[in-house]
């Protein structure tokens, strides 16, 4: 099936300044599309979070939004360092959020959780000195 | 109470958003943490924070707040309050603290946003 949308954001590494813009974009395409309410804050807090994951702890990474007539789906991608234990950093509370991370806001380890709870689907892959790659998908139905 | 009543209650100034005092507010949530707010608030809310760096707008735009209450008179720099006026965001600013803030605030009635009080059987 064929997206309606297909969007690729990089995301930098560290980039604290800009970290938030490509889930502001996403936010405004899929209003534009009509897509709003509790669907649209669900895609909004975990575009967000994923983007800030990529910013924090990835050496850099890209951001994917599609957009299908039944579900809108997010796929981030990094180029690692990877994650060495995956129960782990999906137990709420867990972080290796830097202090400036944490400075900002941040690493008060809800950050994968809080993905899993807003999507419909939620799947994680991960590989140390490879990457790891976290698609989720959110009904529109 | 609306925001015109927050304002009034904190003796706060109105950095942004004069011509939407008049929106109603039920609840508000106070944090530092944009972690716990993304992960607790799923409402429309106002947010009371000591944090004047961009992400708590990006916050705010995430999850549609209302209004923005900078305790201790904090003011963000105009980068941030920019940003925060091309979301038609309610900002304010107030000399009270936090802690404060919040107890006046509920003194007047508003409330926290709703999260359960119960411990789930599983919790340590």
């Amino acid at each position: 099936m064929d997206a309606l949308i297909r969007q690729t954001y990089p995301v930098a590494s560290a980039d604290y300044t800009s970290a938030g813009q490509a889930s502001g974009d996403i936010k405004r395409r899929l209003k534009k599309l009509g897509i709003g309410g509790d669907v649209l804050r669900r895609v909004s807090v975990a575009s967000y979070e994923v983007e800030l994951n990529l910013v924090i702890h990835s050496l850099g990474g890209e951001l994917t939004l599609s957009v299908y007539p039944e579900y809108v789906e997010l796929v981030s991608r990094d180029v690692g360092p990877g994650i060495p234990d995956l129960s782990l950093a999906m137990r709420e509370g867990w972080s290796t959020a830097s202090d400036e991370a944490r400075s900002l806001g941040f690493g008060a380890g809800m950050g994968l959780p809080n993905m899993k709870r807003n999507a419909s689907d939620f799947e994680i892959k991960s590989e140390v000195g490879v990457g790891t790659e976290i698609t989720m998908k959110f009904n529109l139905a | 109470m609306t925001i015109q009543d927050m304002v009034r209650v904190l003796n706060a100034r109105v950095l942004l958003g004069e011509d939407k005092l008049d929106t109603p507010v039920y609840t508000a949530c106070c944090s530092d943490l944009m972690s716990d707010v993304l992960a607790f608030v799923d409402e429309k809310t106002v947010l009371i924070t000591g944090l004047t760096n961009p992400h708590v707008v990006r916050t705010s735009e995430m999850l549609d707040l209302k209004c923005l209450v900078f305790v201790r008179g904090k003011v963000p720099s105009e980068d941030i309050l920019e940003s925060a006026e091309e979301q038609g965001l309610v900002v304010i600013t107030t000399k009270a603290t936090a802690f404060t803030a919040c107890g006046l605030l509920y003194q007047e009635g508003l409330r926290g946003v709703p999260v359960p009080l119960e411990w789930d059987s599983d919790d340590k």
